[in-house]
């Protein structure tokens, strides 16, 4: 399944008025994956998506999704790809084997919808009406819509925004286990624990435009190499043996607590070993490690969430 | 676009309409608006005035005999399409039309579906009226009820196209009924419904014969009144004039989201 690209987009700008949403924007995803387009609110990323998905005409670029175009081939893709659109609703008074029903028989071939409704936890459920569900069963019902033709790529744009946390996790674990079925998961999210938590790549986009692209753990080595080991300690010489640690960049102190910061894997086994060396006595010890949130900080110079 | 095939097209249409009849049934003022009151209304006026219509001079007697059931039909069309143009806007504002559109049904089978719910809503009210009618109202007795009920039918289809063009013109689901009921109502007037439009203006009668509830009120009058459908061909002609060029406008100007 892995491999030859399921989708690749070349070049989509997309305008509204005077508004550049999305400006050459080009990436390619392989299969059997969970793909992350990230970024702040209105950077972009649900008209990429909807690009993709043959809801929208990009102005120009190209999009190949299979091989195929998504506005011309709507038909044929539409048996291939699930879809969760971003902050959609159904009729308030819909119940929820009545919306999992009509999606089946938009589709020949559909996987058994009771198992899909048990799997994402609707089964009792079933005969409520959309209005009455919660934020969390809502979005779980639209995955069990995206999922009911068995598709091979799954797109979900802004899966958990607005739900707790408990709810998220819950979700999460839904999505975590599509991949393993074989099929290629495409999502957007401006929660960075979100992608780092469920995506194998990522794309950075803002303003439009796709910053850099890689593994969450590559983008954070690339551009947040910096570590560090937060230990507290009483001993008075403590700073200057750090100091000394090939990795080490600086160290600060604050009282009794030291921040040591460096570069690479073995800042934290080089801090253990300074530490059993000097008999140090040590009643707090912690690693940070830099996130994608940094790497987004570092990227734009903004907070994510700005 | 590959279109879908057409059993295919056909099963997605039935289980949409199907659903879409249920949800509506489900919702109690929906029901209430579009069947309750407009029989309530038509009774309580039959029950008011049709026993007196015998005594009373000839030219009311016809006012009355043909003006109420056009009228009904007409606020019954009208209704009709208001709730068209609310449900329009309320699952665009909502993000439902985006999310069916996002299926395999077609775009187009989505408001037909629409349609066929409000039609035939529209045909149970007209079947209730005049049942119902024809206890307190004599002159049910004898109209063509499935000719009159056709009319209706064809009236109300030619006019919802207009209520696909005020669904796109409105942003948002408050504003639709409003502006709605405000083209449709203003219309009421001068389409011939209380006074013969040969009677108005030279320049107002230019204005009323354009107007699409003006060939929808002569023809459910002279068919109520039992004239055949060939004297009515014009207005049947018009109607679909109406109804395409709405349709054009509409597939122009409509916005799913």
């Amino acid at each position: 399944m892995s491999g030859a690209p399921v989708f690749r987009v070349s070049g989509i700008r997309k305008t509204y008025g005077d508004t550049i949403a999305v400006d050459e924007v080009s990436f390619e995803v392989p299969g059997g994956q969970i793909f992350g387009l990230i970024g702040p609110n209105g950077a972009g990323k649900t008209t990429t998506m909807e690009c993709v998905e043959g809801l929208r005409k990009p102005d120009r670029g190209r999009i190949e999704v299979f091989g195929l175009d998504p506005i011309k081939s709507a038909h044929a893709l539409q048996r291939r790809i699930g879809v969760q659109l971003q902050e959609a609703q159904l009729q308030k008074r819909i119940k929820v084997w009545e919306a999992i029903d009509l999606w089946a028989s938009l589709f020949d071939a559909t996987v058994d919808a009771e198992g899909v409704l048990d799997q994402l936890g609707l089964s009792d459920k079933r005969n409520a009406w959309f209005m009455t569900l919660s934020g969390g069963q809502k979005q779980r019902l639209f995955i069990a819509l995206a999922l009911i033709n068995d598709p091979e790529l799954v797109f979900l744009d802004e899966l958990t925004t607005g739900l707790d946390p408990q709810a998220r996790h819950t979700i999460w674990d839904l999505v975590r286990d599509i991949p393993a079925r074989g099929k290629t998961v495409f999502l957007t999210t401006h929660l960075m624990e979100e992608a780092e938590r469920l995506c194998d790549h990522v794309a950075i986009i803002d303003h439009g435009r796709i910053i850099d692209h890689d593994t969450p753990a590559e983008l954070v080595a690339r551009h947040c190499p910096q570590r560090s080991v937060i230990v507290s300690t009483t001993h008075p010489e403590a700073a200057s043996h750090f100091d000394m640690l090939a990795s080490v960049d600086t160290v600060t102190r604050v009282d009794d607590q030291l921040t040591i910061r460096g570069h690479g894997a073995d800042l934290v086994t080089e801090t253990i070993h300074c530490l059993s060396e000097h008999g140090m006595r040590v009643t707090a010890f912690r690693t940070e490690e830099p996130t994608l949130e940094d790497v987004f900080l570092t990227l734009t110079g903004r907070s994510v969430r700005e | 676009m590959t279109p879908m095939p057409v059993l295919a097209t056909l099963r997605g249409l039935l289980k949409l309409t199907w659903l879409e009849i249920k949800i509506f049934v489900r919702e109690p003022m929906g029901l209430i608006g579009n069947v309750v009151i407009p029989v309530g209304i038509f009774v309580v006026l039959g029950r008011a005035v049709g026993s007196r219509l015998g005594d009373l001079t000839s030219g009311f007697a016809t006012q009355m005999r043909v003006g109420l059931p056009v009228f009904g039909a007409i606020f019954i069309a009208i209704n009709t399409v208001l709730s068209l143009v609310a449900i329009i806007a309320i699952y665009r504002e909502g993000g439902i039309l985006k999310r069916l559109r996002a299926t395999p049904l077609s775009p187009i089978t989505i408001l037909v579906a629409h349609v066929l719910v409000k039609l035939i809503f529209t045909a149970v009210t007209v079947t209730v009226m005049v049942l119902v009618g024809r206890r307190y109202y004599p002159a049910g007795t004898d109209v063509p009820v499935v000719s009159f009920t056709f009319a209706m039918l064809l009236s109300t289809w030619s006019i919802l196209s207009l209520g696909f063009i005020i669904a796109s013109l409105v942003r948002t689901a408050r504003f639709a009924p409003p502006l709605g009921s405000l083209v449709l109502y203003s219309m009421l007037p001068f389409c011939g419904l209380f006074r013969p439009i040969d009677t108005f203006p030279d320049g107002m009668q230019i204005v009323a014969r354009a107007l699409p509830l003006t060939p929808a009120v002569s023809l459910l009058s002279g068919i109520w009144q039992g004239n055949p459908w060939s004297a009515h061909l014009g207005d049947v002609a018009a109607l679909v004039v109406v109804f395409a060029v709405c349709t054009l406008i509409a597939s122009r100007v409509f916005r799913w989201e």
